[in-house]
Formats: structure tokens, C-alpha cells, sequence
């Protein structure tokens, strides 16, 4: 009796702990099971490159830059940045150690980044070969890169297609996250509409309202859309479109459309090229006399076109760019990129180093909080809204179309009595902040497609 | 329909380049004629060209030394490029001729890119060449631009001469009719190659001088010239000095023209024109029959 007392209640007490404990067991197993990432990895169905490209030691990401051809100074900064990316986040920095998801280093989920640069040659072709050969032979499980748009919205479609994250830099066309938005493509920096909308108060002030201005554009998508984009936010002061003038990329003489531009009466000149076709476009503008007759403006400035076009152009000339170095008087994260870039690099870095560097860190965040390198969760993780501090300040995506939101800066050229030292080619006007500035969703053309679609 | 002075201007303006385009084709042209061979480092030629001028301006501020620069450059890497390696090539097969001058592109492409970065050098205009001139008030046009057509003439005549004047340049335009017979009659033909590619190359380097202050200068600046460089040789006649000139000044006038019409067709005219003459004259304008 005692015994199937003491039996009894031990074996009663003993059941019961038992299947406490062993609930308690199981649920903690569970808990731990739903919580440890390599875990999760496993049961995530195969996607693109995922899982093959995270099985090993390191995770590859690829970058596709312009090395060569007319926006090869861009290209080679902006591969420098996304170098010094994953330098710092394989072995840590401050501005890693800025991101809670990225405190620990060594990587991202415990993974070392392993890199693959390829020659773009500021042609979609070879961009896009480049990049399906590093997702094919390499299972990269992130790209970037592009200077323009056209290879941009081709990267990100194949990304689509091959179900790998596209990071896109420098890439200002409406198009990249309005009608040709895709589930796998994020673009970080501010879009042509959001450009134009920063620029527009601070241009219509200094040159005045209701002006006719002539625009020179480059023919491929970024062109024709910051053409749309300038019309626009340029209309609510009254400024009215006299000419636009298309003209091919790495076009050698501009003095046609010139003449066109010279005759068209206009009061202010657009000029919408990019890299060495900007500065051959300005330098010919400037011998034509047409600065003296008309205002002249880089609404998108390039960088590296300071010491080709001196401050005898630029000084006074407002502009838009994603990020300037000077922001590092205010940004202590900037402030270490810019020392560790210009100790690795030798020089100070400009917008494409930076946006390429912060996308990666946005990736990476991404896939730290998903806790999984499995595409779908990573993009959630983007989509989510979750504002990570950067160089260029807090910064995020929008979860409808991937455009990032983020901050625009507007810059002045400096005179040459103001340029004190190296790459102090302008001031720091205003940095507009990007939620200011989007274009409405229900106006930029996005159909996200689904994951799954091809 | 644009106005009288606007197709005037534009006119004018592609005359303008053109002569710069025929210098530099013309360069292409006769290296085509005589070696038989396609030179696709013609670009990278021009580039040189243009960053001789960069160099020399920098430190000496004189334009005129930029284009004795340009021009000596471009004999001292042409005649090491033919001596050390295209002469080895001419009895190839065109395949190979053709994939060692474009290796030879990217190589001058690279090696400028290794020394000089790919950001774009400043190069102005000379002091003279500053200034816009007014053309009876019907339209305005660069100073130094007006400056070039003469500039590049005045090389465009000194080819001429030394091609249609002198006993060498006989040699030569025998060279081009007939190769085979030039050697049979005890001509050294190496030494006619020599001088050939070395004239052709220092055509395109001077052309880069004069091209520099217009251009961003850049490793790949002679690439998309190279390009309009051979639609002017395919529709002049490869092998023509008189048709790199002519064919020079009808793609400039074209590129131009067309703008005023509409610039979206300026680049693709040139290409019609060029499909045009193909198909009516393959040979192209002035090419002789059986050249190629």
C-alpha cells in the first residue's frame, strides 16, 4: 500500500515532472530548433542559388561594374566600395558595428563573404553574362552594381529569373523600381523623381520662375525618364520644355545638338549626361558661348568631373547627388568610411563607392535579421521597413516598389578662391530626406511580381 | 522644317568634325590599303594621341609642341609595334590580324589606364583658339573648332603630298594596287609597311591632339571614334585616301544634318547610308574593284 502509495505518488509525481519536464524539454528543443538559423537553413526548399551557395565556408556576392568605356571612373569607384564592403564586414568596422544584426563581424550568419568582380564595359551584355556566370559557376547568393539604368533593369531581371537579390547602385531611371520593379531587385539611392523633387525648390529659387529650358539627354532609360522627371517638379514653377535633344551614349561631338540647343531660345540648359559624356557635353557647351547666354545645369552630377571641368564651370552650379563626402562632419559612420576608404584607397570616396558599400550592408543586415541566406525570407527582412543607420543616415526600403528611401543631397561647386583641399570641389546645401521626397506609389507604374514569378 | 540658318549651322558644324574624321580615317584607310589588314588599335592610336597632347600641355602650355608630340608618340609606338609584332602577322590569315590589333587596343587601352586612371585629364583649348566667331549673324561657332578644320587639313594636304607626290608615295600606292608586283620589282616592301602604318598611326595621334580639347580624355575616347572611323573607310572605299576624306565629310554632315531634323535618327543615319552604299556600290565610293 505504502508501496503503491509511495508507488503511486512517485510514480505519480515522477509521471507528472516527467512530462513537464519533458515538455518542457521538447518545447525548449522546439523553441531552439525554430530559432537556430542553421536549423531553419535546412528546412527551406532550394531557391536559386540557396542553399548551394551558403554550404560551404563562404558566401559569394558578385558586383558588376563599368571598368571600362565612358562610366569606367565610376565603375572603378564604385568597386571599391563594394570591396571595402566586404572587407568590413568579414572583419568588422564601426560602421558595421553601427548595425545591431552586424555587431558580431566575421561575416554575415557566421559566413565569410567571398568577392567576384566582373568588367560590365557599360554594356547590358556583358553585364548580364558576367552575372550569370557568377550565379551558375559560383552560386552567388547576392549582386550588385550597374552605373545606368539600362543595365541595372537587366540585372534585376535576371535576378528575377534566377531568384538571386539584385542590389542596385547607381541607378537613377523611375523605371529600376516603377515599371520595371521586380520581387528580387532593391534600389537604394534616390530615383530621378526624387532628384528632381529635391532640386527644384532650391534651382527655381536661384535662377528663377517661369523659364523655357533645353534639355540634353542621354537615349536610354535614365535619359528619357529624369527628362520626365525634371518637366515635372520644374512645371510647379512655371518652367516650360523648348527643346530635348537625344543623344546616344559615348557620342563624340555634341555640337549638333548644341546648335540645336543655341537656337531654341531656352533660358537654362539641362544637361542630363553621365561621366566622360558629361564632361566632352560641358566642355563643348562652354566653348560654344552657350554659358554665356544661357544657365547651365548638371542636375545630376557625376563624379570626377571637377578636375576635367575646373571650378571655372562648376563653381555656383547647383546639382543632385545620393551622398557627398562632407556629410561626415555630421555622420560620425561616414566619417569612419571615408578614413578606412581613403586609407585603403588613397582618396576620398564619392557617391558610387558609397551607395554600392551601403547596399551591401543593407543586404547583409537583411539576411542577419531573416537569419536564413533563403531569398524570400531575405527579402521580407528588406521589405520590412527597418531603418538601418548608414553613412547616409537612416535609411530603409519601401516595401511596395524596393526604392530605397533615402536622403538627397544637394551640392553647390565651390569657386576656386573656396576650394581648400582634395575633392573639396562643392558645398553641402541641403540633405533632403527621402520620405519627403517619393513619388507616390499609386503614380510609378510598380507591379511587383511574386517571388515565384519568372 | 528647321530654318535656313539652323541646317546652315549644322551643315557647317559636321563639315567641322568631319575633316577631323577624315584625318583620322584616313589614317585607317591607307594602313587598310597598303597592309591589308584592318587596324583596330586605330582608336586606341587617337587616345594616345590625345594623351600626348595632355602631357605636353600640362608642362608646356603649347599647342603646337602637343602636336609634334602627338605625332612622335605615335611614330616611336608604331614603328616598335610593327617592327616587334605586326610584321609577323601579314602572312596570316585576316582572323589573325584582325584579333592582334584588337589585342593590341585593349593592351594601350589598359597600360593608359594603369598610369593614368580612368578619370577624365583636362585639356583646353589653346589661348588662340578661345572665342566664339559670328558667321554674318546667321549662327555662332566655336573659335578653335573653325581653327581645327584648318588644322586638320593642313595634315590631310601634307598625306596628300607625300602619298600623290613624292617617289615614296608612289611606292606606296603601288603597294596598295598590286603588292605582289611592287616585290617582284625588287622594292622592299617592308620598309613601304613600315612607313605606311607608321603615317596612319601618327594621322590618328594627331588627331587625338586636336581632338583632346573638345573630349573628355579618357582611356576609352578612341573607341566609338574607331567606330565612325570605319563607316567613313566603308563608305569612301577602303583602301581610298580620296574616299576617307570625302566619306569623313559626308558622315559628319550627316551626324549633323539629321540632329536638326531629328537627333533620335542622327546616329542610325549614318549606318543607312553606310547599308545604302553596300548594297549599291559594295566597294563603296571610291574603292577600286578587286582591291580587297
Amino acid at each position: 500500500m505504502s508501496r503503491t502509495v509511495a508507488g503511486g505518488q512517485l510514480g505519480n509525481v515522477s509521471r507528472r515532472r516527467v512530462l513537464k519536464a519533458g515538455l518542457g524539454a521538447s518545447a525548449t528543443g522546439l523553441l531552439i530548433r525554430l530559432t537556430t538559423p542553421h536549423v531553419w537553413a535546412k528546412t527551406y526548399p532550394t531557391m536559386g542559388t540557396f542553399p548551394a551557395g551558403v554550404q560551404g565556408k563562404t558566401a559569394f556576392a558578385a558586383g558588376m561594374f563599368p571598368l571600362t568605356g565612358p562610366y569606367a571612373s565610376l565603375g572603378q569607384d564604385e568597386r571599391k566600395g563594394f570591396e571595402l564592403a566586404i572587407e568590413h564586414l568579414n572583419n568588422g568596422s564601426p560602421v558595421t558595428e553601427a548595425v545591431p544584426s552586424l555587431k558580431n563581424g566575421g561575416g554575415v550568419l557566421g559566413k565569410k563573404l567571398e568577392a567576384g568582380t566582373a568588367d560590365s564595359q557599360t554594356q547590358t551584355n556583358p553585364a548580364v553574362q558576367a552575372a550569370t556566370r557568377f550565379i551558375d559557376s559560383n552560386n552567388a547568393v547576392v549582386m550588385t552594381g550597374a552605373i545606368s539604368s539600362a543595365i541595372a533593369v537587366a540585372l534585376e531581371e535576371l535576378g528575377q529569373r534566377k531568384k538571386v537579390i539584385y542590389m542596385g547602385d547607381i541607378t537613377a531611371s523611375n523605371a529600376t523600381t516603377g515599371k520595371n520593379c521586380q520581387r528580387f531587385g532593391f534600389r537604394l539611392m534616390p530615383d530621378n523623381y526624387m532628384a528632381c523633387q529635391a532640386l527644384a525648390p532650391v534651382l527655381s529659387k536661384q535662377l528663377g520662375h517661369n523659364l523655357k529650358a533645353a534639355y540634353l539627354v542621354p537615349d536610354y532609360t535614365f535619359g528619357t525618364s529624369l527628362y520626365t522627371s525634371l518637366t515635372q517638379a520644374f512645371a510647379k514653377y512655371g518652367w516650360t520644355a523648348a527643346t530635348e535633344q537625344l543623344a546616344p551614349i559615348g557620342t563624340t561631338d555634341f555640337t549638333s545638338y548644341l546648335l540645336n540647343i543655341a537656337n531654341s531660345g531656352a533660358d537654362v540648359v539641362f544637361n542630363e549626361m553621365v561621366g566622360a559624356d558629361e564632361i566632352t557635353s560641358t566642355k563643348q557647351a562652354v566653348q560654344f558661348g552657350i554659358m554665356k547666354k544661357m544657365k547651365f545645369v548638371i542636375p545630376l552630377m557625376s563624379p570626377f568631373i571637377e578636375k576635367p571641368l575646373g571650378p571655372e564651370v562648376l563653381g555656383g552650379m547647383y546639382g543632385e547627388v545620393p551622398w557627398y563626402w562632407s556629410v561626415q562632419e555630421t555622420n560620425p559612420l561616414a566619417k569612419a568610411f571615408v578614413a578606412d576608404f581613403h586609407k585603403k584607397f588613397n582618396y576620398i570616396p564619392r557617391y558610387c563607392a558609397a551607395i554600392c558599400y551601403t547596399n551591401m550592408i543593407m543586404w547583409a543586415d537583411a539576411v542577419s535579421r531573416a537569419g536564413t541566406y533563403y531569398p524570400p525570407e531575405v527579402i521580407k527582412a528588406l521589405e520590412s521597413g527597418y531603418q538601418v543607420d548608414t553613412i547616409a543616415g537612416k535609411v530603409w526600403f519601401r516595401d511596395a516598389d524596393h526604392q530605397g528611401v533615402a536622403p538627397a543631397f544637394i551640392l553647390e561647386g565651390k569657386t576656386k578662391a573656396e576650394i581648400k583641399g582634395e575633392a573639396d570641389d562643392y558645398k553641402l546645401v541641403e540633405i533632403v530626406p527621402g520620405e519627403k521626397i517619393m513619388e507616390p506609389l499609386q503614380d510609378n507604374g510598380c507591379h511587383m511580381p511574386s517571388v515565384d514569378a519568372a | 522644317m528647321p530654318s535656313t540658318a539652323t541646317l546652315l549651322s549644322q551643315a557647317f558644324s559636321g563639315f567641322a568634325f568631319g575633316t577631323l574624321l577624315a584625318l583620322m580615317s584616313s589614317g585607317l584607310t591607307i594602313i587598310f590599303g597598303t597592309l591589308g589588314f584592318v587596324n583596330f588599335a586605330h582608336g586606341a592610336m587617337f587616345m594616345l594621341g590625345a594623351y600626348a597632347a595632355f602631357v605636353v600641355l600640362t608642362y608646356t602650355h603649347s599647342y603646337i609642341a602637343a602636336l609634334l608630340a602627338g605625332a612622335a608618340v605615335l611614330l616611336i609606338v608604331s614603328v616598335i609595334l610593327e617592327r616587334g609584332l605586326l610584321q609577323f602577322f601579314y602572312a596570316r590569315p585576316p582572323e589573325d590580324q584582325l584579333l592582334v590589333t584588337f589585342g593590341l587596343s585593349v593592351m594601350l587601352i589598359e597600360a593608359i589606364r594603369y598610369f593614368f586612371g580612368s578619370d577624365s585629364q583636362r585639356v583646353s583649348p589653346p589661348a588662340w583658339g578661345d572665342g566664339i566667331v559670328d558667321f554674318g549673324g546667321l549662327f555662332y561657332y566655336p573659335l578653335y573648332r573653325v581653327e581645327v578644320i584648318g588644322i586638320a587639313a593642313a595634315f590631310l594636304l601634307a598625306i596628300y603630298l607625300l602619298l600623290y607626290h613624292t617617289s615614296v608615295g608612289l611606292m606606296v600606292r603601288a603597294g596598295i594596287e598590286d603588292r605582289l608586283m611592287v616585290g617582284l620589282l625588287g622594292i622592299d616592301v617592308r620598309k613601304i609597311f613600315l612607313l605606311v602604318f607608321a603615317v596612319g598611326a601618327m594621322a590618328a595621334g594627331v588627331a587625338g591632339v586636336i581632338f583632346a580639347p573638345l573630349s573628355a580624355v579618357i582611356p576609352d575616347m578612341g573607341t566609338p571614334f574607331l567606330i565612325q572611323a570605319f563607316v567613313v573607310v566603308v563608305i569612301g572605299g577602303l583602301g581610298s585616301f580620296g574616299g576617307a576624306i570625302v566619306g569623313g565629310i559626308l558622315v559628319g554632315v550627316l551626324l549633323s544634318v539629321t540632329t536638326a531634323f531629328d537627333p533620335d535618327w542622327s546616329q542610325a543615319s549614318i549606318y543607312l547610308v553606310m547599308t545604302l552604299v553596300l548594297v549599291l556600290r559594295p566597294r563603296g565610293l571610291f574603292g577600286a574593284v578587286g582591291r580587297i
